[in-house]
């Protein structure tokens, strides 16, 4: 068990855990961030995606002494009043089903947009193919994030 | 417009009190089906389980006895209240209903939320409509028919009363013998896209699903289960598992073992540091056993048919040519997004019990046998569902929960990881279909299918296509039976019986030289007009989403580059039609475009609606292309995403959606566009490529696909 000072959607945290476990379980179980999902614990389904430095990262494969001071942003901290461009385009093509992976698809689209803000659809389903999604809304999620990139 | 009785004898369909805090509560039940017609009224339609309110700030709620596992009800089934009550959209809300005895049928399933709420739902809003009318009148000394309603105000030339000023007054007020339902034509929020009303939550990360619970000082537990399906537990040693931080305690029950952390990591750590040993002395089944007990039973004729219309096997003994193809699928995990979990705390005189869970009331009934409580004693409240598609209409991992904190004293959630999700599942079965066609005179003059599937099911479905359009028609079923945990999958039975009949009509109709719309057309021509013995679907309907797939997805005109293939299924009772667009890429078949016909009546949402097609098409051809899973010696083959394959984004087609016009009362949406996926995959890939193919995952049979 150590002591770890987190920065996690512009906060600072400690957490006492042992090294390594996963960011995934530090988030829910340690800080009651719910936000970010369990899917597969092994970076196969991007449930848990969340940013490190801005980057799209797997929670689930990435072990609390491995942050440091990196900034972590997770789905509760991606826009103040549920407004990221992303957010918006969910909304106005009412995405999800059960909802489940969509956490994970929206931190992976916003990681995608800010390195490049005018993706193809080649270059979106490249960034999005490893985010699963079950009841099959990929029509949706690629619509939104098309939408959200117009609206950039 | 449709009038419809309130009242049968003495008794009502609808109760009213008061809310508690002031304004109106109206008891009904959800799923019955009143009709102008009734005579003989089933007493289930008197258990109320569902409730309209309308408080004193006009707010109006639906408490929803069915939960939600992302088919869209808990946005669809209020919209159908607020058509008929006469208020803004934005004014209801729809509420979970706690597990309780005032709602004694709650069970979700089928497809079947909307078809039997439609009226019930519908009756409850105009009900509480002409209430707020009656009491209105009341007040101003008027008559009740001189009054119309908007937007949640009853209207008296320029006078207004809001329904929550009126709504405590109208407790009193008699339930009308009859109210009236809008003309379809009449409609303002069904037929218009409506969000889904948890939007919000979902894309902001708030905590609304199972895993998401949290109750202070609960652990969490992670189960080790036997290896293989006929493995029993013999010993085991945890002393490792003890030392690992964070965790509490270590409880066997049963044949398996429970770690519990105060962090879902260390009892995660702790069950790796399990040591057990399993007997492995008993049936342990494995897939070739699977296949050939079921080829033995394909060729094995039933003493008791499931249909026999005619004399098929004279009809093939005298044929010019038998046609005869065979189909097999594998068992499959369901693979819901959210792992299995569940909380309990059963540490007191009182139990709870929290999760996602399709099947509250009898999941709770197991148990308080199993604990030895009375239902009374225990409350299950149930969360938004991270998925459904069959798996959680079984409770094994809440009553694992239930079991595991009455043994450890502690208040528990148990979570499944992936690969225990995957391992230790309830599957859709295995099954085969082999198919014989009779052809003589180039005419198709006999049909024979036989089914044969593991577990006791009916594996055919034989009064559907092509039922009534074919003379001589035999249709067989038999089983199995298996030690490995089968249950529902997302169309149970049919999203595999469809995808084989589908590619057996598309090669046959090869065969005869015919094109493959043509044959079907020409089986329903005479299902329709003098169908030979009862059949159970519309044959007229079945034609018009075929002709519309047809037209819309091209059929029949050439396009460069592109191989189309068709395929049409009923199921819930809703007809869909589909043409995929295959292209070959660097050698490789790639899905381009699904177009799909649909009569499902009235479309109550359409955007979601689109949502639930477009996702059962993805669904049936993902696991058609790629669903692999065996046992050996009882043991699963996959048990995650790096050997188990889902269908990615990157694979999934673009679908493009086209309704029937319909004033139709509404059937089922969130199953039936699965089924006929893999068959217009499968006969689209087939043109393609030139093979046919027979066997899931379509990916390993005869093509390596990139």
């Amino acid at each position: 068990m150590a002591t770890y000072q987190l920065t996690i959607n512009g906060k600072q945290q400690t957490v006492e855990a042992d090294a390594d476990t996963p960011m995934l379980w530090v988030l829910r179980d340690h800080l009651d961030l719910k936000g970010t999902k369990f899917g597969c614990g092994i970076a196969q389904c991007g449930a848990c995606t969340i940013h490190m430095d801005g980057n799209a990262v797997r929670s689930c494969s990435i072990p609390v002494s491995a942050v440091s001071e990196a900034k972590i942003t997770t789905i509760e901290g991606l826009s103040e009043k549920a407004d990221h461009v992303l957010q918006k385009a969910w909304v106005e093509h009412d995405v999800p089903q059960c909802g489940y992976c969509q956490a994970g698809q929206i931190m992976n689209a916003a990681a995608l947009l800010q390195s490049n803000s005018s993706p193809s659809m080649d270059e979106i389903e490249n960034s999005m193919n490893g985010n699963l999604c079950r009841c099959g809304t990929y029509n949706k999620i690629k619509a939104a994030i098309t939408s959200a990139a117009a609206n950039l | 417009m449709t009038v419809i009785k309130t009242k049968v004898d003495r008794r009502s369909f609808l109760k009213t009190s008061a809310l508690a805090g002031g304004g109106l509560v109206i008891g009904f039940n959800w799923a019955c089906s009143p009709s102008a017609e009734v005579k003989d009224p089933a007493s289930a339609w008197f258990d109320i389980n569902a409730y309209l309110t309308i408080a004193d700030n006009g707010e109006i709620t639906i408490m929803s006895p069915n939960p939600e596992i992302g088919q869209n009800v808990k946005t669809s089934m209020p919209m159908l209240v607020a058509e008929e009550l006469d208020v803004d959209w934005k004014d209801v809300i729809v509420k979970q209903a706690p597990l309780d005895n005032v709602f004694p049928r709650q069970v979700a399933g089928g497809s079947q939320s909307i078809r039997s709420s439609w009226k019930s739902m519908r009756m409850a809003g105009a009900t509480a409509r002409r209430l707020m009318i009656e009491t209105a009148a009341k007040e101003w000394a008027v008559d009740a028919n001189s009054l119309t309603t908007k937007g949640g105000y009853v209207l008296n030339g320029s006078k207004k009363l809001s329904y929550g000023e009126l709504a405590s007054k109208a407790v009193g007020i008699e339930i009308p013998e009859e109210v009236t339902l809008k003309d379809p034509k009449d409609f303002t929020i069904i037929g218009k896209s409506q969000k889904n009303v948890d939007l919000n939550e979902i894309i902001t990360g708030k905590p609304v699903f199972g895993i998401d619970y949290k109750q202070e000082g609960m652990q969490y537990a992670v189960v080790l289960r036997p290896p293989a399906f006929g493995a029993k537990l013999k010993s085991f040693d945890d002393t490792e598992a003890r030392k690992v931080s964070g965790v509490s305690d270590v409880i066997q029950f049963g044949d398996k073992v429970a770690v519990l952390g105060n962090n879902t990591w260390a009892a995660m750590k702790g069950k790796k540091a399990l040591v057990a040993n399993w007997d492995m002395s008993g049936q342990l089944e494995d897939t070739p056993y699977h296949d050939s007990e079921m080829n033995k039973l394909l060729n094995k004729r039933s003493e008791r048919p499931s249909r026999n219309d005619g004399d098929a096997l004279k009809a093939i003994a005298s044929a010019d040519r038998v046609f005869e193809k065979t189909y097999e699928a594998p068992f499959l995990p369901h693979n819901t997004m959210e792992p299995m979990n569940f909380f309990a705390d059963a540490t007191g005189d009182k139990v709870k019990l929290v999760g996602p869970i399709q099947t509250p009331a009898g999941t709770r009934g197991q148990i308080a046998r199993l604990l030895e409580k009375s239902p009374d004693d225990i409350t299950l409240e149930m969360t938004r569902m991270g998925g459904g598609f069959g798996r959680r209409l079984y409770g094994d991992f809440a009553l694992e929960a239930a079991e595991i904190s009455q043994k450890a004293n502690k208040a528990v959630q148990v979570i499944f990881s992936r690969e225990d999700d995957m391992t230790a599942g309830t599957y859709r079965p295995a099954s085969k279909y082999k198919f014989r066609a009779a052809i003589k005179d180039g005419k198709l003059t006999g049909y024979h299918l036989s089914g044969a599937g593991m577990g006791r099911n009916n594996w055919v479905r034989p009064d559907w296509f092509p039922a009534g359009g074919i003379e001589n028609y035999l249709i067989e079923s038999s089983y199995i039976d298996t030690n490995i945990t089968t249950g529902a999958w997302r169309a149970p039975i049919t999203n595999f019986l469809a995808v084989a009949e589908q590619c057996f009509f598309d090669e046959l109709a090869a065969e005869m030289g015919q094109d493959a719309v043509q044959l079907r057309l020409d089986i329903l021509e005479r299902a329709k007009n003098n169908p030979v013995g009862e059949i159970d679907y519309e044959p007229a309907k079945m034609i018009g989403v075929i002709k519309l797939a047809a037209e819309k997805g091209n059929w029949g005109k050439a396009e460069s580059g592109v191989s189309k293939g068709f395929s049409a299924y009923y199921s819930h009772n809703t007809y869909v039609a589909e043409v995929a667009d295959v292209i070959m890429k660097d050698g490789n078949p790639i899905v381009k475009n699904v177009t799909v016909a649909v009569d499902c009546g009235i479309v109550v949402n359409p955007d979601a609606a689109i949502n639930q097609i477009q996702g059962g098409v993805v669904d049936g051809m993902g696991h058609a292309l790629y669903g692999d899973f065996s046992f050996i010696n009882g043991t699963p083959q996959a048990s995650n995403f790096n050997n188990y394959r889902l269908i990615r984004t990157k694979e999934a087609p673009t679908v493009d959606v086209h309704f029937v016009e319909s004033l139709n009362d509404p059937t089922g949406l969130g199953e039936p566009s699965l089924p006929p996926a893999g068959g217009a995959l499968a006969n689209a890939m087939a043109k393609a490529t030139g093979n046919r193919f027979y066997k899931i995952p379509f990916i390993k049979d005869q093509m390596v696909f990139g």
